[in-house]
């Protein structure tokens, strides 16, 4: 390839516009700020932050998280330090970055997914919404709001009714077909879809006979879940025209390739902040080596080319 | 001076069965670690085991540093295989540490098992050498040592022990060395007979969490301050994943940042 056919790593998800295909995902990356010093936060696609709610939450009690082979369960309990402070206190160092920030939140009404989406809606420096759906909904009974269709698509319509910014619904792996879900999400309003969420396990002690987290389950991430999040991935892009932005287990660039190929137009790093704080440069670097070898010119190309 | 860096293994020794001291060259120079400051050591280059492993600054060379570890499972036995000139990432050093400027008349550092890897070194950063203690003629007392262990061979250090200028009070669970029972019995049974001990005092501590909650509960109701090392299941180690948090009474804190050091007061147990 000459100089000037430089592959080209823009992609546009739901008329936000990145530089390069490679975010963080939610609650590995806190609010970006602890990692600025082992990784240059311009460089990166997007910084996805740590979910969000109205009211600051405690979580769960610990242990909070186990290993298991290639991968890990948690069971943080979406502790987070609420809107407000992170307006106030993380935002404005995100606002110096020229990389576009995402806000993922959640609530356990209708109701409170509305307010804090309003309240994101309203603020200067985030760019788009990731809703998550994997979370308990106080009104029926504590059932997640992601595992029923008719449920999704009541609180995504709801919010999308409430929001300008571009809406992404991440969805829970925890379902039969998520390809309903993510129909619902679209048929909903929803700009692009994540997936996945951490798949839902358990670890026990055979000495004590206890499980290993406090809570009894967690949420299962790393490579131990990639080929299933690449499959679902797949499932999501067959089903929506909106797009996808795949993770789950991406601890190098040709695992990120995977998922495009199976259908990803974005990818997000999770787990593999923590094995290598400086990974997401490392992916965008090797997806830019790999679309120049393989003579790749745009995003367009590789995403859903898997001969299937 | 980046916390993330390539550290070349030049020694990794078996003290005694299970226990190694190992001996870490940084390839570049890194930030001074103090007393009960932790590093995450990658011990391999796979993904089983997948996170790094947390461990207590046990000694700081200047530019090298040790550390001190007993074999649990695949990731420390990993570690016990590394080679002199085997390389390994390492972040670090991370969370707080022993708040060493604070001033009290009588300092008392609590080490129970491995616990002892960080309290050696907070011994040494407190207490210089004899000559400067003898030419100061300061006004404090020596600091005391108070060493658990389950039986005789598990007493780790004792040369460093001895060339402390401080006395080590050691119990063993079975009464091979030193007094007979647990560490916590043994300070109790101190301060009644050295009472003037007890007044302007503080605790240092690491060990496992039984003990630290009895030390906290004898130190809560004598009205003496104190800081424990805690430890915590870590994943990131620099404060994001939210996985380390211990309950306290200002809220869920976490042991990677907040931590690992936090007043004995103020943990709920
Ligand atoms: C701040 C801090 C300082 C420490 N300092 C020392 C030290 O100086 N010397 C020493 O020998 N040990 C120390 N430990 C404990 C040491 O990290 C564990 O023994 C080690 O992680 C066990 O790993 P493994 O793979 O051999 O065991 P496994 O049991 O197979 O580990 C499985 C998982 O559990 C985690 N884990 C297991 N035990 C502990 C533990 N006690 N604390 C935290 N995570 C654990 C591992 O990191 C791993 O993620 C420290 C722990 C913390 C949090
Ligand atoms: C410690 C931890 C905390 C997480 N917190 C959130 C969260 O707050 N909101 C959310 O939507 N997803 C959360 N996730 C899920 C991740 O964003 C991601 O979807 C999942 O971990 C799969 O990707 P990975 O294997 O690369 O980690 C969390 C994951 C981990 C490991
Ligand atoms: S280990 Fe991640 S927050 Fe402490």
């Amino acid at each position: 390839m000459t100089e000037n056919s430089t592959p080209d790593l823009r992609v546009s998800i739901g008329g936000l516009k990145l530089r390069n295909p490679v975010m963080t995902a939610s609650g590995t990356f806190g609010y970006g700020d602890e990692y600025a010093e082992f990784v240059d936060l311009n460089r990166l696609g997007a910084i996805v932050v740590k979910g969000l709610s109205l009211r600051p939450r405690q979580g769960n009690p610990p242990p909070r998280i186990v290993e298991t082979p290639a991968g890990m369960l948690n069971a943080i309990g979406l502790q987070n330090i609420g809107i407000n402070a992170f307006i106030k206190k993380k935002l404005p160092f995100l606002r110096q970055l020229r990389t576009p920030v995402i806000a993922n939140f959640f609530g356990d009404s209708i109701g409170e997914y509305v307010r804090a989406a309003e309240k994101l809606d309203n603020t200067d420096g985030i760019h788009a919404l990731e809703m998550n759906i994997s979370c308990p909904n106080k009104q029926a009974g504590w059932s997640i709001f992601g595992t029923d269709p008719k449920v999704t698509f009541k609180v995504v319509t709801e919010v999308r009714q409430a929001v300008d910014k571009p809406l992404i619904v991440k969805l829970s792996p925890n379902v039969t077909d998520i390809s309903i879900m993510a129909r619902a999400a679209e048929d909903a309003g929803a700009d692009a879809i994540s997936a996945i969420n951490t798949i839902t396990g358990m670890v026990i002690d055979i000495k004590s006979r206890k499980p290993r987290l406090a809570n009894t389950t967690g949420g299962l991430s790393g490579p131990a879940i990639r080929p299933v999040a690449v499959r679902m991935v797949w499932e999501c892009y067959r089903a929506v025209s909106i797009p996808v932005i795949g993770m789950g287990g991406i601890v190098s660039a040709e695992d990120a390739v995977e998922f495009m190929l199976a259908g990803a137009a974005a990818v997000a790093v999770g787990t593999g902040n923590f094995i290598r704080p400086g990974i997401t440069i490392d992916v965008i670097e090797g997806i830019r080596s790999y679309m120049k070898s393989s003579c790749i010119r745009s995003m367009r190309e590789l995403t859903g080319a898997a001969q299937c | 001076m980046s916390r993330l860096f390539t550290a070349t293994v030049t020694e990794n020794r078996r003290i005694i069965k299970d226990h190694y001291l190992i001996t870490l060259h940084p390839s570049g120079k890194i930030k001074k670690p103090g007393p009960g400051t932790f590093f995450m050591l990658d011990v391999n280059t796979g993904f089983d085991p997948l996170l790094k492993r947390p461990f207590s600054l046990h000694r700081w060379l200047g530019r090298d540093f040790q550390l001190l570890y007993r074999t649990a499972g695949k990731g420390t036995y990993l570690l016990s295989k590394k080679r002199k000139g085997d390389t390994l990432e390492v972040l670090g050093p991370l969370g707080n540490g022993f708040p060493v400027r604070k001033k009290a008349k009588n300092i008392m550092l609590v080490a129970g098992g491995i616990g002892i890897a960080p309290i050696i070194g907070l011994a040494e950063a407190l207490v210089p050498s004899k000559s400067v203690i003898k030419k100061g003629g300061m006004h404090k007392n020596l600091p005391v040592l108070f060493y658990g262990a389950r039986t005789k061979n598990e007493i780790l250090c004792t040369d460093d022990l001895r060339s402390l200028d401080m006395e080590p009070i050691i119990s063993t669970d079975d009464g091979t060395l030193g007094k007979k029972g647990n560490i916590v019995n043994v300070i109790k049974r101190y301060l009644t007979a050295h009472p003037s001990r007890v007044r302007d005092s503080v605790f240092f501590a690491c060990g496992p969490t039984p003990m630290l909650k009895a030390l906290s509960t004898f130190a809560v109701r004598h009205k003496i301050r104190g800081y424990a090392a805690l430890e915590e299941h870590m994943a990131c180690g620099i404060g994001t994943c939210l996985g380390c948090v211990v309950q306290t009474s200002r809220g869920h804190k976490r042991v990677c940042r907040e931590g690992p050091v936090f007043p004995i007061e103020e943990i709920i147990w």
